[in-house]
């Protein structure tokens, strides 16, 4: 009989932290490259094609995405740890693969943008999966008084994996002129996940089963039905429900508007050009990233708790604050402008349009780049102007800075709270119990706030508000605030501790 | 305090409905249409029935033995 080799700590969260990160690569990718998908798979004078390009974009994030949590956390407490997350890892990295591989709509027909749905639900299952398990696994092999520090790991994997899709799109991009980017090197990110996922796959095939979890199978002490016991049973949908409404659910709007708000609101709402942003996210992410670390640790000395209540409330205090100095940046009143070129062209499509482009430079060095498209012969109401803005080195800094204290919150709120769910469900349904409430929370509050978000600003706007573009805060701002107030009130002060089997129910 | 999250389960049915989930669905527009779509019957289901039947538990007391810590 071969002895068994017992599988180091370091090694089980390197093996989990690395193929959660390629998943949240893989998902990320597609949304970063909505822009370059859409035109080659869902044509927009196609109104079927566009309807699955709209499906793709909001089911894969909201219904499947806890789908997954339900289907691969059922697995997950039936047969194991470690065999249903590789299951996640590979259906992840072979439809990343395949969204990669599949042609054109000019080549294929409908066939094409059908395909490409398809496969992003798949991402978005396998992404519902994945979480669960890397933070079981870890926290199941983790001593007690390092739980949060060694699950904070996993924790850095989502931001991590943001940072290396832009990382990966912009270098890409750099190689390529627009052209060819346009044309075929918008598969390189896709095609590239599958290497990384095998390294990922020969890394966590040779990890063993997490030792709970083995316990309990060799004791009998698995789940017949995961799921029933899950959420048919009060005694734990109790906890289910208190870990959405009291953690999860303020933790999942704090998490999306410190990276994707920040973002879009930079490039949309600001105007700010879109290599400057990404570049200032860059930045911000990479000096944030190590807090993850910081709080996990911190949570093990003083309490899960008090760290994610901590960051929504200072969350809810200051985002109207820090989202209005963000925009002050790119005011150019009272900025010295030092000269402004004007050129007028004609449009090619459709013919009788005029697109007038107007450079105004600033003494500081600000950049504003104006266009207006006008119907020829007819007055302004018919004009539409676009503006791009590049900011100086002073306002980029601050930007950063601005936005690395939004990634501070996030870290407080998102750090500890993967020791804080696997501690609240017992071995035989954690994977189950945990999974829900943290796809619902960062799927569907989360998720909701683009669109949320984006009606109250421009509801705002039409209503002449004069801080408009701080409008759309209030929806992270309420949420968060409601789910501190629950988490203040219902969750236990001190450390909450595993619960086992042999918990008293 | 349970019937505060079980009113403010129904004060978000109705602001969901009437601001977000009805206007979308009838507004012709077709991204509208799904987003209508999963407004009413996705997500206001989930965050309304949790909503309630967290308060629901709450006002029980099956949450006091834990804010005692």
């Amino acid at each position: 009989m071969s002895e068994k080799k017992k599988t180091s700590l370091p090694a089980v969260i390197g093996a989990s932290s690395a193929g959660t990160m390629i998943e949240w690569y893989d998902f990320y990718i597609f949304g970063s490259l909505a822009t370059v998908i859409s035109t080659k798979f869902f044509p927009q004078d196609n109104p079927t094609a566009a309807f699955l390009s709209t499906l793709a974009t909001f089911a894969a994030g909201f219904i499947v995405r806890p789908f997954g949590a339900l289907f691969f956390g059922r697995l997950g407490d039936l047969i194991g740890r470690k065999y249903t997350f590789m299951m996640t890892l590979l259906l992840m990295g072979g439809a990343t693969f395949l969204i990669g591989c599949v042609p054109g709509y000019e080549q294929i027909g409908f066939l094409a943008p059908l395909l490409v749905l398809l496969l992003r639900l798949l991402q978005g299952l396998a992404l519902g999966g994945e979480y669960g398990g890397a933070a079981t696994y870890v926290a199941e092999h983790s001593p007690e008084n390092r739980r949060g520090f060694m699950t904070s790991w996993i924790q850095t994997t989502a931001t991590l994996g943001l940072f290396v899709s832009l990382l990966v799109i912009m270098a890409t991009r750099t190689m390529l002129t627009v052209e060819q980017f346009d044309d075929w090197g918008w598969r390189i990110p896709f095609l590239v996940s599958i290497l990384m996922v095998y390294v990922s796959y020969l890394i966590r095939k040779n990890m063993e089963e997490s030792p709970l979890f083995a316990k309990a199978k060799v004791t009998g002490k698995i789940s017949k039905n995961p799921l029933k016991e899950s959420f048919g049973n009060r005694l734990n949908f109790k906890f289910v429900l208190l870990a959405l409404f009291g953690a999860v659910m303020g933790q999942g709007v704090v998490w999306y508007t410190g990276q994707f708000y920040a973002m879009s609101f930079m490039e949309k709402t600001m105007n700010i050009v879109k290599d400057q942003v990404d570049g200032i996210m860059l930045l911000a992410l990479l000096f944030g990233t190590p807090f993850f670390l910081f709080f996990g640790w911190l949570s093990d000395k003083i309490g899960r708790k008090w760290i994610m209540m901590a960051g929504m409330l200072i969350a809810v205090l200051s985002y109207r604050p820090i989202y209005d100095r963000m925009y002050a940046t790119v005011d150019v009143t009272g900025k010295q402008e030092i000269s402004a070129v004007s050129t007028r062209e004609s449009a090619p499509d459709p013919p009788g349009d005029s697109l007038l482009h107007t450079t105004r430079t600033f003494a500081d060095g600000t950049v504003w780049k104006e266009t207006t498209v006008a119907r020829y012969g007819e007055a302004g109401n018919n004009s539409r102007t676009t503006v791009s803005i590049r900011v100086n080195d002073e306002a980029r800094w601050t930007l950063i800075g601005l936005v690395f204290i939004q990634v501070i919150f996030v870290t407080m709120v998102y750090g500890p709270i993967a020791a804080f769910l696997v501690e609240m469900f017992p071995t035989k349904i954690r994977y189950t119990s945990m999974s829900l409430p943290y796809h619902i929370g960062n799927g569907v509050f989360g998720g909701l706030l683009p669109a949320v978000a984006t009606y109250l600003v421009i509801n705002a706007q039409e209503r002449g508000a004069e801080r408009w573009y701080l409008e759309g805060l209030w929806y992270p701002i309420g949420v968060a605030a409601v789910c501190f107030f629950i988490g203040m009130v219902y969750l236990g002060a001190r450390n909450m501790r595993m619960v086992d089997d042999h918990a008293k129910q | 305090m349970g019937i505060v999250w079980m009113l403010m389960g129904v004060l978000v049915l109705y602001y969901g409905i009437t601001v977000f989930g009805y206007p979308k669905l009838i507004s012709g527009d077709q991204e509208d249409l799904v987003f209508g779509l999963i407004i009413c019957f996705v997500l206001l289901p989930i965050i309304v029935g949790g909503l309630v039947i967290f308060g629901w538990y709450a006002w029980q007391g099956e949450y006091d033995e834990i804010e005692q810590g």
